[in-house]
């Protein structure tokens, strides 16, 4: 594992700043989800997020992008994870980027999303949970093109995005990854429905069904039946960057609860004197430091195509949901009362790892999947 | 090649040609340990020819300078030789005391005299060392320790009693701290060197739970000290101490990593009940994030970046990793884990393996001393 270079502190600092400033609750969370707004963030917002260059982590310099990769995108979503800034980075700029990389869509998308126009989204879940080689949608060729049939759910900013990724079955059955086609499908097909809940971080996450959604060979992402590889690569970069997200909500709703243990005082005393809470913290931190160097270590292999890459992205996604959950639920209970007020800011964080927790796979899943990938 | 790969490929060369193949077989028991010392007795000719070739090379010491006996080889060039060494399964020529602890402590507050005197014996196993830090009135409250040292003039005059000294009967010098003032807890004690065989010095091992006895009570009657072998200041001697503290904390959460951090533990155990697997699969995720952060903090630690609180912390998940892991070991077992004097069970290696466990979580500072430290040092609780 390397440090980070001058360079990745440069854009750590440029992304602190601005989120630090301009992407906290008060301004963002809080606003756009008493507002009623229907996106569940600011388009305005997520322009500056282009302006910054910020879009462009992922994209090749070829296309205008900065040619950076996974360890810089998690460096920025350390921090849009302790301001729980709303933002459709993450399934954007950086899972949806990756999946269509190297592809004939990204000389259509790239342009836009690096202007902050564009949002893509992932439609992968049919079940209730994270299971991509259980894909079961049909894509059944008809003439040119497919035919799409079936049901999508949890397709976070379904309805902001102007282009969705989804995953159907052209070949093989439930439970193979091959067989697998990635299909592009914009924004206002014929036949596709979109139904949105706001979930509980007030983002907005959406089920689809397509009823005969027609599509051209064109929109295929990838090759035909080898829609596992582009998928791959966005999940890797989609887990490696929740994971990064969780590391800041866990960072930030700790340093939340170790500043409460210095001011609250009870019994005459600052609560954080006694030695059960220290304790709990103490170790609450170093819990944080693990997942901290796990989401690093993921995305460093990421970028250096190690061949344990995959490994260690379920390890960084398994690890920060763990030390997150952890860290807001300690952080809510040594709140105490004020801590289940929605005044108070601690509960943000415990819904925003409710839904990143669930995001591209939970615990058990990663858990599964690191004794499968280690052959047990 | 950049310099590095053509480093690595010398390396293998050079390792495939001088690591005897029975050095290449995974440690079976602690006979297969090499400590080195005036007394240690070579197991077998090859674990003498392995330790011989690589004190020539200075590789028991690979980043100590080549001044010392050491390598002289850059933090880079280090890990690459330990990526090799653990490519063929070699085992570490010498293990010791000296390497992990006392070396780096000398390296930082010795003089040049002695580092030049003890540095190259530790490199070559000449020298087993042992710790005398903990005392029967003096365990988590360290500082608390009451071993008299009187100044005589022309030598140190110690009395007094140390307990948990590892390895003390078959050690050949200690290093000890002992209380060279009472007007100070802290500021009132010094960082000694002694020859274990110094008339007055006695040890009784003690019988663990392990059935075995790792460490003993060592006793100071009168021992006469010469004067040159204080490292650091008289009375300055704490801060040695928690210095070497924290290489002793470094290398005792090593041990979460168990086979090395490029292994699971489900892989070795191949578990086949369902809530054992998942069990195992937990661990396995945390164990491998653990030694992300052992890898992220000895960056750190050599870009000097690292927060002095940090070895504190890595003790703490590691060992209560380990214990878990061998918890684990234990489940996977069964009733077979269980046999304590069979030969199939290895003399029960594996339940005696889990009892020494629980010591790493006590041994050191306990998990909950290295919670206090995190607590005041990093988090800055009041009061800690």
């Amino acid at each position: 594992m390397t440090l980070l270079t001058d360079d990745q502190k440069m854009l750590q600092e440029t992304a602190a700043s601005f989120l630090r400033d301009e992407g906290g609750p008060a301004k963002q969370l809080r606003y756009w989800r008493d507002t009623g707004c229907t996106d569940g963030y600011g388009t305005d917002f997520w322009k500056r997020f282009g302006e910054l260059g910020l879009n462009g982590i992922c994209i090749p310099e070829s296309h205008g992008g900065l040619g950076l990769g996974a360890t810089e995108a998690a460096l920025v979503l350390e921090e849009i994870g302790r301001n729980l800034t709303p933002s459709p980075f993450l399934t954007t700029a950086v899972a949806g980027v990756r999946a269509i990389d190297g592809t004939a869509h990204a000389d259509r998308w790239f342009p836009q999303i690096l202007s902050g126009d564009a949002v893509l989204a992932l439609a992968v879940d049919e079940g209730k949970s994270h299971r991509p080689e259980a894909t079961a949608m049909a894509a059944t060729r008809q003439g040119n093109g497919f035919l799409l049939n079936g049901d999508k759910r949890f397709v976070v900013h379904g309805n902001s995005a102007d282009m969705i990724l989804v995953a159907a079955r052209t070949g093989g059955s439930a439970g193979e990854s091959d067989g697998i086609t990635l299909f592009a499908i914009e924004k206002g097909a014929s036949g596709l429905s979109v139904d949105t809940a706001t979930v509980a971080d007030g983002s907005k996450a959406s089920r689809l069904r397509f009823d005969n959604v027609a599509v051209d060979s064109d929109a295929v992402v990838g090759d035909v039946d080898g829609g596992w590889a582009p998928l791959s690569r966005a999940l890797g970069a989609g887990r490696a960057g929740a994971a990064a997200e969780l590391v800041g909500v866990a960072a930030a709703a700790s340093d939340m609860t170790v500043d409460y243990l210095k001011q609250r005082k009870q019994f005459g005393k600052l609560i954080g004197e006694f030695q059960a809470l220290q304790h709990r913290a103490a170790h609450l931190d170093g819990e944080i430091e693990i997942a901290r160097a796990a989401a690093l270590k993921a995305a460093q292999a990421l970028d250096s195509g190690d061949e344990r890459a995959e490994l260690w992205v379920s390890v960084a996604k398994a690890k920060a949901v763990a030390s997150a959950a952890l860290a807001v639920q300690e952080g809510v209970q040594m709140h105490g009362g004020i801590g289940m007020t929605d005044e108070h800011d601690i509960g943000l964080y415990m819904k925003r790892e409710a839904v990143l927790s669930e995001l591209f796979g939970d615990e058990r899943y990663h858990r599964a999947r690191v004794a499968a990938l280690s052959g047990y | 090649m950049t310099e590095l790969e053509s480093f690595r490929a010398e390396t293998r060369c050079w390792l495939e040609a001088n690591c005897p193949p029975e050095m290449r077989e995974p440690v079976r028991s602690e006979a297969d340990i090499c400590w080195g010392g005036r007394n240690w007795t070579f197991q077998s000719d090859a674990q003498r020819r392995w330790l011989e070739v690589m004190a020539e090379r200075g590789w028991t010491v690979p980043d100590w300078p080549k001044d010392y006996g050491g390598g002289g080889l850059s933090a880079a060039e280090a890990r690459i030789l330990k990526q090799e060494m653990a490519r063929i399964g070699a085992r570490p020529p010498l293990t010791s005391f000296g390497i992990s602890m006392l070396g780096p402590a000398l390296l930082k507050y010795g003089t040049e005299e002695q580092k030049r005197h003890y540095l190259p014996q530790i490199a070559r196993g000449e020298i087993r060392w042992a710790q005398g830090y903990s005392e029967p009135g003096a365990g988590s409250d360290l500082a608390g320790l009451q071993t008299r040292c009187e100044d005589k003039g022309d030598h140190w005059l110690v009395n007094g009693q140390k307990v948990w000294t590892s390895y003390a009967d078959k050690a050949d010098w200690i290093f000890c701290l002992v209380r060279t003032s009472t007007e100070s807890k802290h500021g009132g004690i010094s960082f000694l060197l002694f020859d274990m065989e110094t008339p007055g010095v006695s040890t009784r091992p003690i019988l663990l739970i392990s059935g075995n006895s790792p460490f003993c009570e060592t006793f100071f009657d009168d021992v006469k000290v010469p004067k040159d072998q204080v490292v650091g200041q008289v009375n300055k001697g704490w801060d040695v101490a928690k210095y070497l503290l924290g290489h002793e904390r470094e290398m005792i959460s090593g041990m979460g990593l168990g086979g090395g951090a490029s292994a699971t533990l489900g892989a070795a155990l191949k578990p086949d009940d369902p809530f054992l697997r998942a069990d195992i699969a937990a661990f396995d995720v945390d164990a491998l994030a653990f030694s992300a952060m052992s890898e992220r903090f000895a960056a750190m630690f050599k870009a000097g970046e690292a927060h002095p609180a940090m070895p504190s912390m890595m003790k703490y998940a590691g060992t209560e990793l380990n214990k878990r892991r061998h918890e684990l070991i234990m489940a996977a077992g069964g009733s077979d884990a269980l046999e304590w004097d069979s030969d199939r069970s290895k003399q029960g290696k594996a339940a005696r393996d889990w009892l020494r466990t629980k010591a790493n979580s006590i041994e050191g500072g306990t998990s909950e001393i290295q919670l206090g430290i995190v607590a005041k040092h990093i988090l800055r609780l009041p009061g800690a």
